[in-house]
């Protein structure tokens, strides 16, 4: 059909082109100068925190305690709340998220799949607050059936939760990853007479290691850095416990809980915010980064 | 080989195996399959000694792969593929493709070599292991002893021994591929199914391929699907000619490439189509 095109349409194409990257290209750089501005702020609010607080009392500390009088700084506190609050999460959702993507990847019907997926993508535009109160309304009272012992607060529910909310990050990734698994491998694998569970488990998981690991770290991120949640169900109490079952307060908790309130500016229990926020920061970057070095290592193998 | 008892209670033990080299290994009868409606192989009959080498050629399209994928019931992987006719495995007389006979343990029968070597994401070691323990064998001194055996058939023993334990990607085309001949014949399979097996290596690696395969007809019957006609002439015993899904001549090389009996033959062989 249009095999003989005018030399204008195609200087037309060519213009429309140029505009395109362009637009790309400027932003590419967007995000990358936010990410800038980001560490920019965090590093020139947090630095007279560290002018005033050395930096090792933040480990050597016990305590998490800014805004008192006798002000402690041990982050520890907080990072316990973060860490076990993500670790719950991470155990609902990395095998609930992995087995939901083999079974949407290798086993369900495409009609199935193609109506499940957005079905799943739409559970994560819930609102986090929504989350949160689920959490402490309805799933707290029904753990506390079980376990009667159970603080209204408790890190244990919020983590479930937020575990719930990250399972289609890792199902939708997860699902990509195994699929783009070459039907050749699956073949090899059939061809020596094994079952489809079998392939699915065998090949088409380790063949789609890198893309799950990704999806993994996603998730990682995604728990550390919420904060709705945590702040509604688990509590605003830093407290230095590996327990699930008490409440506690993560890193993002207290940063909304102080922010929403009127702590004047330049006070160190402002800046104290941004000190745990570029702990975080770092923390994340930290999980990027080693999921990126994982996710090479495995790519080489696929 | 542990044969399964499905295949092997189905023994209808005819003429007692008196000389199992006369008797075919495999007899393939009025063979018709489609993809959905579209009829690819129409009604192909021919015996396939046992070891020996059968070299499959023909212009593209013509059926070839579809033909071989049949004798591992590879097809049924897929909705609305169909047979008919029958695909008869001796000693033992079974059809495979009768109902009731199930796919995993006629594939545990057949090993396959694809056109493209596909090692599993693995260490070299699982990839010739992944048939045996699915098997059953589970005792590492006897997978051992088989991984090195197939290894060495493979003729690749020599170059990965050192690290067995090794990813198997980071092996080069021609090793990859010598590793999947050793994954597939490391269970002692009765056939080995080969669709083009050296259409993507360069022709040293080509040459170390054919070496393996005229040795492997010592011990199992061998298929093997070629675009190259000098290959198939250097390594095969028998050669069908098929062409738009029909079987047209099947008979010993040396006479059919110099004295083909059928016209298309004669043209395809002397390179005038295909
Ligand atoms: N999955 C499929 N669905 C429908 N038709 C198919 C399918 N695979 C192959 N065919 C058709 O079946 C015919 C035979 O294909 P086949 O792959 O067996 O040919 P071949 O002889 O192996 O060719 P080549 O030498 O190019 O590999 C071709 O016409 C092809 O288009
Ligand atoms: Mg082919």
């Amino acid at each position: 059909m249009g095999s003989s095109r005018s030399a204008s349409s195609r200087r037309l194409d060519q213009g429309l082109e140029s505009v395109m990257v362009w637009v790309l290209r400027a932003g590419g750089w967007a995000s990358v100068l936010v990410t800038f501005g980001i560490v920019i702020t965090l590093v020139k609010e947090s630095w007279p925190f560290f002018q005033a607080v050395p930096f090792v009392r933040l480990f050597t500390d016990t305590m998490w305690t800014p805004l008192f009088s006798e002000p402690q700084y041990g982050i520890g506190a907080l990072l316990a709340g973060t860490l076990v609050t993500t670790g719950v999460a991470l155990l609902v959702a990395i095998p609930l998220g992995t087995i939901l993507a083999i079974y949407l990847s290798e086993f369900a019907e495409p009609q199935f799949r193609d109506w499940v997926k957005p079905m799943l993508e739409l559970l994560s535009a819930v609102p986090t607050v929504v989350y949160g109160y689920f959490a402490l309304l309805t799933l707290t009272p029904l753990l506390q059936k079980i376990y009667p012992d159970l603080p209204q607060f408790s890190m244990l529910s919020a983590g479930m939760i937020m575990g719930i909310m990250i399972v289609p990050y890792v199902t939708s990734l997860g699902e990509d990853a195994m699929r783009s698994v070459p039907m050749l491998l699956r073949e090899g694998a059939y061809a020596l007479g094994d079952g489809k569970l079998g392939v699915a488990l065998r090949v088409v998981f380790p063949g789609a290691f890198s893309g799950l690991a990704a999806a993994y770290v996603l998730a990682i991120s995604r728990a550390v850095g919420e904060t709705m949640i945590v702040a509604i169900a688990a509590g605003l109490q830093p407290r230095m416990t590996v327990n699930p079952l008490e409440s506690a307060a993560t890193v993002t908790a207290f940063i909304v809980q102080v922010s929403l309130g009127d702590l004047p500016h330049g006070s160190i229990g402002y800046q104290s915010i941004f000190a745990a926020g570029a702990v975080l920061f770092l923390m994340t970057l930290g999980f990027n980064l080693a999921g990126h070095a994982l996710r090479r290592r495995f790519h080489r193998a696929t | 080989m542990s044969v399964a008892p499905e295949i092997a209670g189905r023994d209808e033990s005819e003429a007692s195996a008196s000389d199992t080299k006369a008797l075919p290994k495999v007899q393939i009868h009025g063979l018709n399959f489609f993809y959905g409606t579209n009829q690819v192989l129409r009604s192909v009959t021919m015996d396939v000694p046992a070891l020996k080498v059968t070299a499959l050629i023909g212009p593209s399209g013509c059926g070839k792969t579809t033909l071989l994928r049949c004798m591992n019931r590879m097809h049924d992987l897929y909705l609305g593929n169909r047979y008919e006719g029958s695909i008869v495995v001796q000693p033992d007389g079974t059809d495979i493709l009768d109902a009731s006979v199930d796919p995993i343990q006629v594939r545990m029968r057949f090993g396959m070599v694809f056109q493209k070597p596909n090692p599993f994401p693995k260490s070299i070691y699982e990839n010739v292991a992944y048939g045996l323990r699915l098997q059953g064998m589970n005792r590492r001194k006897e997978l051992d002893e088989k991984v090195e055996k197939a290894l060495r058939e493979a003729a690749l023993w020599e170059e990965v021994k050192s690290r067995l334990h090794q990813m198997a990607h980071n092996l080069s085309g021609g090793q990859q591929q010598r590793l999947c001949i050793a994954r597939a014949i490391a269970t002692d399979p009765d056939v080995v199914l080969f669709d083009e097996p050296t259409s993507a290596l360069d022709p040293i690696a080509t040459s170390k391929i054919e070496e393996l395969i005229v040795e492997l007809k010592k011990r199992v019957t061998v298929m093997i699907v070629t675009h190259n006609l000098q290959q198939a002439g250097r390594i095969s015993d028998m050669t069908a000619f098929m062409y738009l899904g029909e079987l047209i001549e099947f008979g010993d090389t040396n006479r059919m490439f110099t004295n083909p009996a059928k016209p298309q033959t004669e043209d395809y062989i002397s390179g005038r189509f295909g």
